[in-house]
């Protein structure tokens, strides 16, 4: 790990640096591979969540370090993730200064694609430009004339189909002279006069921090900034705002002028005036593949029934195909924790007590417990983006988000976040990190923020544990209460998640500035295994490294938690039980579970919020099922069996624990669980955000504990406030 | 009339672009710029979101969003 770790950096000990920009869906991430093949790592920018990928090209003379940046159709920003291209390629703040630009656009889309060409060049930055996906531009009969077009931007240009690899050499070949050479690149481009004076005075006007001392550079970052700051003149992830840009545009537009639009304009067109030089223009077809394709997929009627079949497959595989998986994790770590504990016990001659157990039992149920708390998530995190970069890959993911966005809209969220949400209802780890598809980062916040609230497959052992225990199985003589009790628990979960997500939406993360909601639908392609083989590697190691750490730590603290102080069974039974178990031949330290979990730190604890919970109907009892959750909402069950004297290995199906949890009584001697505290519990459930492993990756996907830490707060007296809620309806209505 | 109100298969040419600052300047952006050619090409199920071709790119746009383009066929 610590090779990446130096990487992130950017100390690999590279000759050059080159950052690697282009737009969406151009193939860069397949040219990417091909240049630097196996040695490609993931990571994130510092000091931020946007991801990149870092790989080294060998050329004669030396070896350059390519960094890749987020693929953009401009380099204008309006978030501080989206600012990452332009300081990585102008070496801004933490970005070391790159030795050279390889742009990658999008051949069939070339009109469109020069618009981020042009920008580069006006950086003045030694730059090659990769002319993508010729063979899908000359299939749908377009033809770029490479030469010409090297010759009018005045910078090395090669044709490249990266899936096959043609023109490979030439592209390594023409980045080698670029870093040797170095050679400034000019714009052939020029502005209207009036945008020009204004963007001189911006110019002049830069503070220390965007300034490089080459006019032409300060200029194209100049109007950089115009098309990039807000209305007061602060550039996303900026302090202080830059006044000359709120004066300069304020002129502009007192004098009847667009400025936005002559920036813009000029460059598009320069573009249109050259098109003909450029492009050759052959046969197209009538109708194109894709086109075919998508008079199905966004068929009315075929389309949406195929958008609910392949959603339907996803979570499928998320909620069932994992289970062997997660099975097998779940038993290799088993055989592993038994191995090593048997190991310890034959050290002892006997089962090892003392020291040696204490520290048998740290390994076994702390660490080797800890690491399969990690493990378990790895089968639905591979099996998410496996799905995800397939889809991506083939174009189908923008159509997905198109077809889901009508509906989505209610909830005031994007169509790219249907992939994610759904993904919640089998865990909430997996949909955080695919959160990741969503462009901005306020829809990213939104849906983390909303996803703990959607019903996880964890969740559902406890709904079956309590409603099989506690509900009558049938109501006013003909209704099967049960099913529609788990059934109202995910509607349930699905109207609180479309709520927090319109309060939030329109509160804490209110959109600041309005953006249109765009998206692409790029022409279907077949995937291409090594760009989605590498999606998966990464995320589950990003996950691994960066979450693991966390989720690992506090297994090992809930454990502890549990197990401290220690007492031996003869320290807390009477002596009498004691007595009658030796002779009866009984398990004692089962027999003496509750009462160690009971005076274990975790059972102080419970106690200590009981006068938070009682008004809910908990007692401590419950208490410690509630913190214990917090390994694992399913956890509730297991400490639920310790508690109430029916052992630790049970599940939500054992007929023993129900029936000791129907017999569980108060200290006045009514009954503990009634099914109104059994319906209060599910809500509290259903809304708080018990689990440790959602909050490591929420510390990680949103780069802090701010994040988490709020969601854990207002979940918490959500939680609070609707078992509350239900308790004081049911007690009105005479319920007990 | 507005891109919205474009049928499928219909092309129009932008002739302005309204709306405020960055929302405006992303569509600028992308190439939604006076004089430029949009063709619709079609629409999610629920009608909304809408489809067009631009600068040979297929978008997809909200119809709230695409009212902000005007155009004359």
């Amino acid at each position: 790990m610590s090779h990446h770790e130096e990487d992130h950096h950017g100390a690999s000990g590279a000759r050059w640096r080159v950052v690697v920009a282009g737009n969406p869906n151009a193939g860069k991430s397949t040219l990417f591979n091909r240049l630097t093949g196996g040695s490609a790592h993931v990571g994130n920018f510092p000091g931020t969540t946007v991801g990149t990928t870092r790989g080294t090209l060998q050329l004669p003379g030396g070896d350059a370090e390519l960094v890749d940046t987020p693929g953009t159709y401009s380099l204008a920003a309006t978030s501080p993730d989206e600012r990452v291209a332009m300081d990585a390629l102008l070496g801004f703040g933490h970005h070391p200064r790159p030795d050279a630009v390889l742009l990658v656009v999008d051949g069939p889309r070339l009109l469109r694609s020069l618009y981020l060409v042009l920008q580069v060049l006006e950086l003045g930055v030694p730059c090659v430009v990769a002319v993508n996906l010729l063979d899908e531009a000359r299939a749908g009969g377009i033809e770029p004339r490479i030469d010409t077009l090297a010759e009018v931007l005045g910078v090395p240009v090669v044709g490249t189909v990266a899936r096959s690899g043609e023109g490979r050499e030439a592209l390594v070949a023409a980045l080698g002279t670029c870093l040797a050479e170095a050679p400034r690149s000019t714009a052939p481009h020029t502005f209207p006069p009036a945008a020009a004076a204004d963007v001189s005075a911006v110019a002049e006007a830069l503070p220390e921090r965007l300034r490089s001392g080459d006019p032409a550079r300060d200029e194209a970052v100049a109007r950089w900034v115009l098309l990039s700051a807000d209305e007061s003149g602060r550039l996303p992830g900026d302090g202080e705002p830059l006044a000359v840009v709120a004066r300069i545009r304020k002129e502009a537009r007192a004098a009847g002028r667009d400025l936005d639009g002559e920036l813009v304009a000029a460059r598009y067109a320069w573009i249109d005036a050259h098109e003909a030089v450029f492009l050759g223009r052959g046969p197209a077809p009538a109708r194109s593949f894709t086109e075919r394709v998508d008079s199905v997929l966004l068929h009315p009627v075929f389309g949406s029934a195929i958008f609910v079949l392949v959603m339907t497959l996803a979570f499928t595989a998320l909620f069932s195909w994992a289970d062997p998986l997660i099975g097998l994790v779940e038993s290799a770590m088993g055989a592993l924790g038994s191995g090593v504990g048997g190991g310890f016990d034959a050290v002892a001659g006997g089962e090892a007590t003392g020291w040696l157990g204490l520290l048998r039992d740290l390994l076994v149920d702390g660490v080797i417990g800890g690491v399969g708390a990690v493990l378990v998530f790895l089968p639905q995190i591979a099996l998410l983006f496996l799905f995800l970069a397939l889809l991506e890959d083939v174009g189908y993911l923008a159509r997905a988000a198109h077809l889901a966005d009508r509906v989505l809209r209610a909830a005031g969220l994007p169509g790219r976040a249907f992939v994610p949400l759904l993904s919640g209802y089998a865990c909430a780890v997996p949909a955080i990190l695919a959160t990741r598809t969503l462009p901005r980062r306020r829809d990213r916040l939104l849906v983390m923020m909303v996803l703990p609230l959607t019903s996880c497959s964890a969740r559902l052992p406890v709904y079956t544990l309590l409603i099989a225990a506690l509900f009558p199985p049938v109501v006013l003589g003909f209704v099967p209460l049960q099913p529609l009790a788990l059934a109202g628990m995910y509607l349930f979960s699905t109207a609180m998640a479309v709520t927090a997500s319109l309060v939030l939406g329109n509160t804490v993360l209110a959109e600041r500035t309005h953006e249109p909601v765009l998206l692409e639908l790029p022409p279907y392609r077949v995937p291409d295994p090594r760009v989605v083989a590498r999606v998966v590697w990464s995320r589950c190691r990003d996950f691994l490294s960066e979450a693991g750490g966390t989720i690992l730590v506090a297994t090992v603290v809930l454990w502890a938690l549990t197990t401290f102080p220690r007492h031996t069974p003869d320290e807390l039974l009477p002596e009498q039980t004691v007595a009658e178990a030796r002779v009866m031949d009984l398990d004692l330290d089962a027999l003496a579970a509750p009462l160690q979990l009971e005076q274990s730190y975790a059972g102080q604890l419970g106690r200590l919020i009981e006068p938070v919970i009682s008004p809910l109907g908990y007692d401590w009892r419950i208490g410690i099922g509630l913190l214990g959750a917090f390994a694992a909402r399913e956890v509730f069950v297991s400490t639920m069996g310790v508690v109430h004297g029916a052992g630790e290995d049970v599940d939500e199906q054992d007929e023993g624990l129900r029936q000791r949890i129907r017999e569980a009584r108060r200290s006045d001697g009514t009954p503990l669980y009634t099914p109104l505290v059994g319906a209060s519990l599910m809500v509290f459930f259903a809304l708080a955000l018990q689990c440790l492993s959602t909050m490591a990756v929420l510390r990680k996907e949103s780069g802090g504990w701010r994040w988490p830490a709020l969601a854990f707060v207002w979940t918490g007296m959500l939680a609070w406030v609707g078992a509350f809620v239900v308790r004081a309806c049911g007690l009105l209505v005479g319920l007990r | 009339m507005t891109l919205d109100r474009l049928a499928p298969g219909q092309r129009a040419r932008v002739t302005a672009v309204e709306g405020e600052g960055a929302f405006r300047r992303r569509l600028l952006e992308l190439g939604l710029l006076p004089g430029t050619e949009v063709e619709r090409t079609g629409q999610a199920p629920l009608g909304d979101p809408m489809t067009y071709r631009v600068r040979g790119a297929v978008l997809c746009l909200r119809a709230n969003d695409a009212r902000n383009v005007r155009v004359e066929r």
